[in-house]
């Protein structure tokens, strides 16, 4: 796995070149607090996208599988999936690492003759994008269910007393 | 500033209904939506924005200082939860405030009258008027952005009086509207009828004699009680709410208190504070005036946060002074509220606070074993009135486990729920969640470093809002009112056993007596 190594070789300017194609893809006012402020409190957008890209390109490297990188893209999906993007738009960041890659490790891949390696390391970040989109998908049926329990959260003794409600357990007369 | 937005599901909130409006006397009452192209603005909508600025720029100092004063320095800039959360840069305080100042110049100033752009002035248009919908109702008047402007700019006063603009025009929303209209006519936001409002109360104290075994028995707009109890509506039909209700009545009846609900003054918050200064002085008048009608000596307050706000820095001059209440004492140990001298209203948390320095509550803080909760600071009570210590305080006392989130996100630097002044419609949900981003990551925090599973608030509107954000950002993380956890602790006498907890599930720290004392107490049992 030579492919590896050359990316290994060329991580941290990878990742910083990822960390910037996400970033942006916000207005430019944005992009720069998002890359500059540090704190992660003050600043949790761009410390997951910093953080989470980190963790993701060491996937890459070991061999994406769905379990592993699937909290790693969640914490990032999981803020596009309800900021100003469409579903491409928010799941795009993805096939970026699939042009980096060839802009920054392209020469000496053609060097070593790494085209079937590229061919495969592509694949699997095809199938990442596959996942990130189940990821997106999980995400905004998850908005949808949460609205509809918050409706009947903010009338809930007004249903419980229409007898609208499915009783929760609670203690039975035998149990007291 | 060019850029217009778009009115996408999620992210706008439904117009004010004609109904709604009309039952208020509000402009302009006509049925339209902000994804209309026509809004339907009344003939002389520009001259109406112009005199209505003119009037408050007169009117309000502050508003005509913040106007004038703000350098661009860029220090509020990345401080506002909806810019972190949304990415959108005209949620930075400063940019948000250039939508408006940038007509001030415009319109008023010679200056931007005549060079325009140059002189940072454009021009008034209906994109204009639908930018400030936008954007006025996509700020939560939380003032955390305040803090840190070194000229103390305060942008909630910006937003407020921008809405009071769009009032005007008739462009409000419904979810403000409608509260405003049915707590004009019955007291309280959903419109709940007084009967209404103490048969709710009435279930809540079925379910207190069902999990914790005592009757309490409260009275309603009892004249001559020593205290009027008011509290936000939210917590009489509302989950989680309704459990911090449950927690009032216990420590009420705990303690033996003179007091009594009013099914008139039913409602704490007030929704006229995000419409207008004239329709937030109209829906307070109500506590006062509850107040004379029963004759009470000071007032007590439920967990609210914008209640608070009101309470503490407009009730006394709106509708004060309230000169046949007299300075609060707290009748268990004598505490004269030094804060509320001029108000007479007394926030339930510092009275709770006082009870326990004053070591009048039996409390078991075992009982909250399992729970291990942080806090968040309403903006409201924490930027608003300076309670900061008080919660801390009481939960600390009745949990063994509290854990505070990092110090750059609570007390004055606390992050809203981004839900607040208004914007907690079921529609906005997707804004909300980009609002509530910041509060929730640092919840995350604590939740994975500490195993904080419970976020405690003083807050009706936090209750309403966190448990949806706690499901999107951090699962695991229970909502709770802080007089819940208060009352899980309370040692009520005549109490049973407290295998459940007041939402009826089985308490986990519930210890059974041990079995010689069981044994002890059949045999006693047997004898009689």
């Amino acid at each position: 796995m030579k492919l590896k190594t050359l990316l290994a070789k060329h991580k941290s300017a990878l990742i910083s070149r990822w960390v910037d194609a996400i970033v942006e893809t916000y207005p430019s006012e944005t992009a720069k607090f998002l890359k500059n402020k540090k704190d992660q409190f003050s600043n949790p957008v761009g410390h997951t996208i910093v953080s989470e890209t980190k963790n993701l390109f060491d996937q890459v490297l070991e061999g994406v599988d769905r379990e592993k990188v699937t909290p790693f893209l969640d914490r990032i999906i999981r803020i596009r999936a309800i900021q100003e993007f469409t579903p491409s738009q928010a799941i795009s960041f993805v096939f970026s690492l699939k042009y980096l890659i060839r802009e920054i490790v392209g020469p000496e891949i053609d060097t070593e003759d790494l085209d079937q390696e590229l061919v495969d390391l592509e694949a699997a970040l095809d199938f990442m994008a596959l996942v990130a989109f189940d990821i997106y998908m999980s995400c905004r049926e998850q908005v949808y269910d949460i609205r509809a329990k918050e409706v009947q959260q903010n009338a809930f003794l007004l249903l419980k007393r229409a007898n609208l409600l499915v009783e929760k357990p609670g203690p039975k007369p035998e149990d007291s | 500033m060019d850029t217009k937005p778009e009115f996408k599901p999620g992210t706008f909130l439904y117009a004010g209904k004609a109904s709604a409006l009309e039952t208020v006397g509000l402009a302009n009452p006509r049925d339209w939506s902000p994804t209309d192209d026509d809004w339907k603005l009344p003939a002389d909508w520009k001259g109406i924005v112009r005199e209505g600025m003119a009037e408050r720029l007169q009117r309000f100092r502050s508003f005509k200082l913040f106007m004038d004063i703000c350098v661009r320095c860029g220090a509020c800039a990345d401080k506002c939860h909806f810019f972190i959360g949304s990415g959108d840069p005209k949620n930075m305080p400063v940019l948000r405030a250039e939508l408006i100042r940038s007509i001030y110049r415009g319109e008023m100033k010679t200056a931007g009258k005549i060079l325009g752009k140059l002189a940072g002035g454009r021009k008034l248009t209906e994109d204009v008027i639908k930018e400030w919908f936008y954007y006025f109702y996509q700020c939560t008047e939380c003032r955390r952005c305040s803090v840190f402007c070194p000229y103390g700019i305060d942008t909630a006063e910006i937003t407020i009086i921008a809405r009071e603009i769009l009032n005007l025009l008739g462009t409000n929303i419904d979810w403000i509207a409608s509260p405003v209209a049915n707590c004009f006519m019955t007291g309280n936001h959903l419109g709940l009828k007084p009967h209404t409002f103490k048969e709710n109360i009435e279930y809540l104290l079925d379910d207190i004699e069902e999990y914790v075994g005592v009757k309490i028995e409260p009275s309603f707009n009892r004249k001559g009680a020593e205290i009027l109890f008011v509290t936000p509506s939210g917590d009489v039909f509302a989950e989680p709410g309704i459990f911090t209700l449950m927690g009032y009545l216990m420590l009420f009846d705990h303690i033996g208190l003179d007091y009594t609900w009013s099914t008139y003054a039913s409602e704490g918050g007030n929704f006229g504070f995000f419409t207008s200064h004239e329709m937030m002085k109209r829906l307070n008048a109500k506590m006062y005036a509850e107040s004379k009608r029963l004759g009470v000596k000071w007032i007590l307050g439920g967990e609210c946060g914008h209640m608070w706000r009101v309470v503490h820095q407009y009730m006394d001059t709106l509708n004060g002074p309230a000169d046949w209440l007299e300075q609060p004492i707290n009748p268990l140990t004598g505490t004269r509220f030094e804060n509320a001298a001029s108000t007479k209203m007394v926030h339930i948390t510092e009275f709770t606070a006082d009870l326990i320095k004053n070591n009048k509550l039996k409390l078991d803080p075992s009982q909250n074993d399992h729970i291990i909760p942080t806090f968040h600071d309403s903006c409201n009570t924490s930027r608003g009135m300076g309670m900061l210590e008080e919660p801390r305080y009481v939960l600390n006392n009745v949990c063994n486990n509290f854990v505070d989130m990092a110090p750059q996100v609570i007390r004055e630097n606390t992050f809203c729920c981004g839900s607040g002044s208004g914007l907690n419609a079921g529609e906005y949900l997707e804004m909300r969640f980009r609002g509530g981003l910041p509060r929730a990551n640092a919840v995350k925090r604590v939740h994975e470093d500490h195993g904080v599973n419970m976020l405690s608030c003083v807050c009706a509107i936090d209750r309403a809002v966190f448990p949806a954000l706690m499901d999107y950002w951090v699962p695991g993380v229970g909502v709770c009112g802080v007089s819940e956890l208060v009352a899980n602790a309370l040692v009520m006498e005549g109490q049973g056993e407290r295998e459940y907890n007041l939402r009826g599930e089985e308490n986990p720290s519930y210890k059974p007596p041990a079995e010689d004392e069981a044994s002890a107490e059949a045999g006693e049992e047997g004898e009689e």
